[in-house]
């Protein structure tokens, strides 16, 4: 059974090649996913992303469940509207998934996770529930927009009412806020300024029909790859999944270690591994000759004893803002920035150079 | 269901040939196998004055999606590469036919056209995909 979203109708509208995304019927671009790329890296552009989930969190106990739940600590949550990025891991420290966590008050948060892994989530959340007081609510009834690009939130301005206007005004990246019947937040998955909006279902079409005729440009979900991807962002079953560490996955700055009483979910094992520094870790590469990485392909590198170590692209493409290609690779602790390792590549070994795993922010690139 | 020129002859693996009636051909891929791939990102292609053998791969598309070889349809001398594609492999989606055009090749046997696919054999074909 192909789930669709609200938005299904306009999406065909505007010409869109549709794809089956997890169970869901999905563009995957408009014509040219390369066109569609520079439209965020250089004015505006919108994504469907109502396939996500949204699951309210309310009661008493909600800030003591996600303190156990999930690896960053939402005790740093103070102000009303701040966001956090986080995992929830499992407790052999595995991660679950990855969620943007809003927070209202110390009874009151909004997560949203994948919706690949939307059933397993559910299902864990619950379970974690026990001896809580909390009630976990899916929210289906709403729609997701995100708006991304240095044009973004000017063109979204135009569409918004004075008073939601007012209510962005002057918001801080990572930050959501309710104005009217939207819930407007400063989060994306590219690297650029922007919102994402979610919207009651039976809005979203006049939403994404006034976005349009803003001039703001459809985007679909392989533009959305292309785009985290040079942000430096993971993509959940690909750069990480339940037998992967979050130190591993480039995710130890969304672990909180501070308050030592805080029984986090894996905490116990994710402490032996930082130890240890055991983990592999996932780091950025970049080939500037012709070809282009792809996933799963053997990352071979050699220490400074001689000693040869391997490793695996988790996800790779070509960076149409750099015009070369780009990938994010889980390799030995001992790969640095600035090593050179070798990739297997269509029966080649080709040199590849180690880099920090953000390429691009802002439209600027971060390589040297 | 995507155009394809009838005065065009078709290779299965998605190539085509248009006969220039002076003993060579010039070879592309189609607007089909374009619209498969998605968005290129480099085309490599053949050395001028290499020859290839039928069903030789003698050049790569690679798109945003994957790496593709494409193969020679016919024998003969690669005498041409259409050098443009270097910095605007766009082309192969926006003029699969005409400015994205690959190669051409000096034609070993005449003949070899002849006995590729025509406009509606190459139809079939794709609709068995």
């Amino acid at each position: 059974m192909t789930n669709k979203t609200v938005l299904h109708a306009k999406h065909i509208e505007a010409g869109a090649k549709m794809v089956d995304f997890h169970g869901w019927e999905m563009p995957i671009n408009y014509g040219s996913q390369i066109e569609e790329h520079h439209a965020v890296r250089q004015d505006a552009g919108m994504f469907d992303v109502s396939h996500m989930t949204i699951v309210d969190l309310h009661g008493n106990d909600a800030k003591a469940y996600l303190r156990r739940l999930v690896i960053n600590d939402v005790a740093k949550l103070e102000v009303a509207g701040k966001a956090l990025y986080t995992g929830m891991c499992n407790t052999n420290g595995g991660v679950i998934d990855d969620l943007i966590i809003y927070y209202f008050s110390d009874t009151d948060y909004r997560l949203v996770v994948n919706s690949a892994t939307r059933e397993k989530d559910l299902e864990w959340m619950h379970q974690q529930a026990t001896g809580f007081d909390i009630s976990i609510i899916e929210r289906p009834e709403f729609a997701m927009i995100a708006v991304q690009g240095p044009q973004a939130k000017a063109k979204v301005a135009t569409i918004l009412s004075a008073e939601q206007n007012q209510a962005v005004e002057g918001m801080k990246p990572f930050f959501g806020v309710q104005a009217e019947s939207l819930f407007i937040a400063t989060t994306g998955y590219t690297g650029e300024n922007g919102y994402e909006i979610v919207v009651p279902q039976n809005e979203a079409e006049d939403l994404w029909q006034q976005l349009l005729d803003a001039g703001v440009k459809p985007c679909g979900l392989g533009a959305r790859d292309t785009l985290r991807l040079e942000a430096g962002m993971n993509l959940y079953g690909l750069d990480m999944d339940e037998s992967v560490s979050p130190l591993a996955a480039n995710m130890a700055w969304t672990i909180a270690w501070d308050d030592e009483d805080r029984n986090f979910n894996g905490r116990e094992v994710l402490a032996k591994q930082r130890a240890a520094g055991d983990q592999l870790k996932l780091t950025g590469l970049v080939l500037k000759e012709k070809g282009v990485l792809r996933t799963g392909l053997k990352v071979i590198s050699t220490d400074e004893n001689g000693e040869t170590g391997e490793g695996v692209i988790t996800s790779g493409t070509f960076s149409p803002t750099l015009g070369h290609s780009i990938a994010m690779a889980r390799v030995p602790r001992s790969v640095k920035v600035g090593d050179i390792v070798e990739v297997e590549m269509r029966k080649k070994l080709v040199k590849v150079e180690v880099v920090k795993p953000s390429f691009v922010r802002n439209g600027k690139s971060q390589l040297d | 269901m995507s155009n394809i020129p009838s005065e065009l002859r078709y290779a299965t693996s998605h190539e085509w040939v248009r006969n220039e009636g002076d003993g060579t051909v010039t070879v592309g891929i189609t607007e089909h196998a374009q619209e498969l791939l998605g968005d290129m990102v480099f085309v490599e292609l053949p050395e001028v004055g290499e020859s290839v053998s039928t069903g030789d791969d003698v050049a790569v598309a690679e798109s945003v999606k994957a790496a593709s070889d494409i193969y020679a349809p016919v024998s003969g001398e690669v005498i041409e590469v259409n050098e443009d594609l270097e910095d605007s492999p766009e082309l192969v989606n926006s003029d699969a036919f005409g400015d994205g055009w690959m190669f051409k090749i000096k034609l070993d046997d005449a003949s070899e056209v002849e006995a590729l696919l025509d406009a509606e054999g190459y139809a079939n074909s794709i609709d068995e995909d």
